[in-house]
């Protein structure tokens, strides 16, 4: 539907792998982070003259 | 396809003089060419409004939902798969149901019979055989049915009824060279800024009026996320994320349940092509899990039951 690829992931994490969790957390704040701020699907407050 | 509704009617006088079933549900010819409209009779006397012709887009299984009474019903391919569906998610049991199997072979698309006789007023529209003949005040043109199909009849691959209690006539032939996919294979090879361009004007004209939503049988729930305040799923504004939003949760719910009959783009006021949500997702169905909704009794869908080799490429 139009959503950059890397924007959204998808990981099965369990409440037992912490490790896993920081892991997945840092690589995909950080593949966002380079695709920088989103510009589609984004609600935009009404601009009011 | 006219004389089904002789044998329609015939069927449905005779169903509700033995008391087989309470009420029948059918179309009759609505007010204006070409909009049929459904029709609840639960008197044999009252069974002559019945009607079938190129025009009965609506899809009969939204009056099924919950009902506790004995129903004849008439269903061609789609309608079927929608009455399979109904059955398999409790909606309806099969034993409520007496179903009147039409071989259907396809459906008018409204809008582009207005649009070939450039938007002039239609006073009456006749069918015989493959050929149709609109009317208005001072004009007279014929057409082929085949030419103007409904964009989801021209490539249906399930025409007959997979349920039924009694057909009105012979199966006809299923076709099986049509490309159900073709458009929504156009749309998965763009980028996706061409993606978002194209989904942001598909939806463009979109008034939220919800009228695709009450029209599809898929849709019973008691509240839906678009009516709900506490939480609000969604903003309620015409705001263009706020119905991108709608549209693409409506679609999802309907995935591996759709069974492409068009009634959201039939009753659609500003002609928008919801459909190309919903095919994806029937692409994707048929894609991943070989699976085209409503075709028995006997599967559970997809998404309703776990299987080791269920896809799951996209979960890191």
């Amino acid at each position: 539907m139009g959503i950059e690829p890397g924007r959204l992931h998808f990981s099965w994490i369990s409440s037992a792998e912490a490790t896993k969790f920081v892991e997945v957390a840092r690589e995909v704040s950080a593949e966002v982070k380079a695709l920088g701020p989103a510009g589609y699907f984004i609600k935009r407050r009404a601009e009011v003259a | 396809m006219l004389s089904y509704a002789e044998k329609i009617r015939d069927a449905a006088k005779r169903l509700l003089e033995a008391g087989t079933v309470d009420v029948f549900i059918g179309y009759r010819k609505g007010t204006v060419p070409m909009m049929n409209e459904p029709v609840l009779v639960s008197r044999p006397e009252d069974a002559d409004v019945l009607h079938w012709d190129s025009h009965c887009g609506l899809n009969l299984c939204n009056y099924l939902t919950k009902r506790k009474d004995r129903i004849g019903i008439v269903a061609n391919g789609c309608n079927s798969r929608n009455i399979v569906t109904h059955i398999i998610e409790n909606q309806i049991s099969r034993e409520q149901l007496h179903i009147v199997g039409i071989p259907c072979k396809g459906m008018i698309d409204h809008r582009a019979v207005m649009r070939a006789v450039s938007g002039r007023e239609i006073l009456e529209v006749t069918e015989a055989g493959d050929r149709f003949t609109v009317r208005g005040r001072d004009f007279e043109e014929t057409f082929e049915k085949k030419d103007y199909l409904r964009s989801n009849c021209a490539v249906c691959t399930h025409r007959n009824p997979v349920i039924y209690d009694e057909m009105v006539a012979d199966p006809v032939e299923e076709p099986a060279d049509t490309a159900p996919f073709a458009d929504v294979e156009k749309v998965e090879g763009m980028t996706p800024e061409q993606k978002q361009g194209f989904f942001t004007s598909l939806i463009q004209r979109c008034i939220r009026c919800y009228a695709c939503r009450n029209a599809c049988p898929l849709c019973y729930c008691p509240t839906c996320f678009v009516d709900e305040s506490q939480p609000q799923w969604v903003g309620k504004s015409s705001d263009p994320t706020d119905t991108m939003t709608f549209h693409l949760l409506r679609a999802y719910h309907c995935a591996g349940r759709c069974t492409d009959c068009g009634a959201c783009e039939r009753v659609c006021p500003m002609g928008i092509s919801m459909r190309q949500f919903t095919k994806k997702l029937n692409k994707d169905a048929w894609d991943l899990f070989s699976w085209e909704a409503g075709l028995s009794l006997d599967q559970r869908p997809p998404l309703d039951v776990y299987r080791p080799d269920d896809y799951n490429d996209f979960i890191k």
